[in-house]
């Protein structure tokens, strides 16, 4: 285990009876870095961080945490993490300062410190003048502000934030991650997990997850990049029929709608031309068309796609 | 340790800050005891009778008058035939009858051999009818008894009548046979034991069901922090249960403590640290609050029945006997009645003790064991 690797994932595996939620995933997350692990709902993120936390036993493949493996010694790594989990699991009978006080007693926060600690925290959170006030009160916000104080209020080396942001405004999701981010500055590496593709452009490093496999492992602007082909807004009239017409094209590897914008994948060489004049030939105007910089979302879109043909053609076959 | 402190600390938060909860937790045991109490604890009395008296003498009358005097029936229907004492039966509207036939006083007053007088008694409840039947024949034992002293001290023989054999009964204990003090002591551990299942069996599955457990299983607390701290707020409920179930019954029923009171505390304190513990290791055990309910209800029905509190142990048949040693209660019960009726201590209630607090360390144990800081 290299030192300067806050976590370390090698062939990781969980089966739920015949069912494989987490199948074979391996990454690594330096010191200091944000990962982020995008994917939509049920592609194994959640049992993913859960195994990392040890509260879940792998089926196969291990993971470190911290230098200690997660299977065996999942007491040393929880004292050391901070985890936040889906719900925003608070006591909602207690006030804001009670659930504070109530981790920060389980964590075993010096005395010494707890003070200035829990002041800190208060103060970060944006919960000053609220602190008696009890949690079921509190609009999402700032539940999730005071859910990410419990979380580190041992000042964790590590921190794993399962949908950190679900249900949230998105001014607030921003001021979220500002905190996050000066969190990843005092050396704190973080895992978090999302569904939200613009969110993911605040972490150093993605893991793409679908159908319970890691299908892409990089930098966001590597992610981009190693697009294939090039991406081209199209603004046309009835977009649906032109989506349609434009999948089946020689060049075309890819073709999705985006509100009333169609976004067509095509290879680096063919001529934009032929597609503008094939629209224009099924009675379809284009009023526009040039190409644009990929979003992680076309990214991921095209990735699931070269993901699930050759399989669902498997299955076919 | 100062994580047991934490959680305790944790839950005592959440009794006070849900006043209702902890008002019903606090009045429902008293309750129930006011209410069974009256229900279980009553001696069979004023058993209602229709009466047929044929014979309308003063020796019917007579004998009549010694059945009610007796306490145990009351004549609340005169009717005058049979088959109106027998349709009376079918409705339910008395449990027994008596039919004193026209020949009864004539017979007895004219000094002839013997008459006869028919009682009938509802058969379909065996406390009631048991009772009837004793109480039909011992009243009429003595009636005939009297009957045949007067007919002795009349005759010219003269000769005293005195039974060979007398039997003399000296009750220890409860010696005027109170049911009352016999079933309150019983009825207050068996509230208790369904009282301690009721106030843990949800403390872990609710954190469950609630997402909190997930949060909680991620931080350092060790398995026997969390349960102890889950289990001793509870203690002083508990405890404050035993205190007022113990005053009603002695200031509303009358119930004394013969024994000592301190001894009765400990001992109590003993059975709620089991009790509570077999809660919590449902609790663990459970995924959803509605297993927990289900397993719960598993163990206090039996506790009505097995433990000894309506029917004796020892008649049990062997199955059920050892079944009842499975309950903490059965022990608390010998414990209760013991110290309650008997006034007996430690050196006699040891047997029951150590079962008991064997149950509870086991119990204990065993939830910190089963439970898993994992999903």
């Amino acid at each position: 285990m290299s030192r300067e690797n806050a976590v370390e994932v090698h062939q990781l595996t969980k089966k739920f009876g015949s069912f494989t939620a987490v199948d074979q995933v391996s990454f690594i997350i330096p010191k200091g870095e944000i990962f982020g692990l995008l994917g939509p709902n049920g592609a194994g993120k959640t049992t993913t961080i859960r195994m990392l936390c040890g509260i879940l036993l792998p089926t196969a493949g291990e993971a470190r945490v911290l230098g200690f493996d997660v299977a065996r010694q999942a007491e040393e790594v929880k004292k050391r993490i901070g985890y936040m989990s889906q719900k925003f699991a608070l006591y909602s009978d207690l006030t804001v300062f009670e659930n504070l006080d109530f981790y920060a007693h389980l964590y075993g926060v010096p005395r010494e410190k707890y003070k200035a600690r829990l002041e800190s925290l208060i103060e970060m959170a944006g919960l000053r003048g609220h602190e008696k006030e009890r949690t079921t009160n509190l609009s999402g916000a700032w539940r999730q502000r005071l859910a990410l104080a419990c979380a580190i209020v041992h000042e964790p080396p590590m921190l794993f934030l399962d949908e950190p942001t679900a249900g949230v405004d998105p001014v607030s999701r921003r001021e979220f991650w500002e905190m996050i981010y000066s969190l990843a500055g005092q050396d704190v590496s973080v895992l978090a997990t999302t569904h939200y593709m613009d969110e993911a452009e605040f972490c150093n490093v993605i893991g793409m997850m679908y159908d319970a496999r890691l299908i892409a492992l990089n930098d966001p602007d590597s992610l981009k990049s190693d697009l294939r082909g090039v991406l081209l807004e199209v603004d046309c009239e009835s977009p649906g029929q032109a989506e349609k017409i434009a999948t089946g094209l020689p060049g075309v590897i890819e073709v999705a709608l985006h509100g009333v914008l169609l976004h067509v994948t095509v290879e680096k060489e063919t001529p934009q031309q032929t597609l503008k004049d094939t629209l224009a030939s099924a009675g379809i105007t284009v009023r526009r068309m040039e190409p644009v910089p990929p979003s992680l979302e076309d990214v991921f879109i095209s990735l699931v796609e070269a993901e699930s043909r050759p399989r669902l053609r498997e299955e076919i076959e | 340790m100062s994580r047991m402190w934490t959680v305790m600390r944790k839950e005592l938060i959440h009794i006070i800050r849900d006043p209702r909860t902890l008002g019903l937790v606090i009045v429902l045991p008293v309750m129930m005891l006011l209410l069974l109490g009256y229900a279980v604890a009553n001696d069979v009395e004023d058993i209602p009778m229709a009466l047929v008296d044929q014979s309308k003498t003063d020796e019917s009358r007579r004998f009549v008058e010694r059945l009610s005097v007796s306490g145990f029936f009351k004549v609340t229907y005169v009717v005058q035939s049979e088959r109106e004492v027998l349709q009376l039966l079918d409705e339910g509207r008395v449990k027994s009858g008596l039919l004193i036939p026209e020949e009864f006083g004539r017979n007895l007053s004219t000094d002839e051999s013997g008459t006869t007088v028919q009682f009938f008694i509802d058969g379909s409840n065996p406390t009631v009818a048991q009772t009837a039947q004793l109480a039909a024949e011992t009243v009429s034992q003595a009636a005939a008894q009297e009957i045949l002293v007067q007919r002795l001290s009349r005759s010219p023989l003269r000769m005293e009548l005195r039974p060979p054999v007398d039997a003399r009964l000296r009750f220890l204990y409860n010696p005027d046979m109170r049911r009352m003090d016999f079933m309150i002591p019983g009825l207050i551990a068996v509230i208790l034991q369904v009282q301690t299942l009721l106030l843990t069996a949800f403390a872990i599955v609710r954190e469950r069901e609630q997402g909190t457990l997930e949060q909680l299983i991620v931080t350092p607390v060790k398995s026997w922090e969390l349960m102890l701290g889950k289990i001793l707020p509870f203690i002083l409920v508990a405890l404050l249960n035993v205190a007022m179930t113990v005053a009603v019954g002695y200031f509303w029923f009358d119930v004394k403590v013969t024994g000592s009171i301190t001894l009765l505390l400990i001992l109590s304190l003993l059975f709620l640290l089991g009790s509570l513990g077999l809660g919590v290791l449902i609790s663990t055990i459970s995924r959803t609050q509605m297993q927990a309910m289900y397993m719960a209800s598993f163990i206090m029905m039996p506790s009505f029945i097995l433990a000894g509190l309506l029917f004796p142990r020892d008649n049990m048949p062997w199955p059920a006997f050892m079944a009842g040693y499975l309950l903490p209660v059965t022990y608390f019960l010998e414990i209760v009645r013991g110290i309650m009726l008997k006034g007996i201590g430690v050196n006699y209630l040891w047997s029951s003790i150590w079962p008991m607090a064997t149950f509870g360390i086991v119990v204990f144990f065993a939830s910190v064991f089963l439970f898993h800081k994992r999903l």
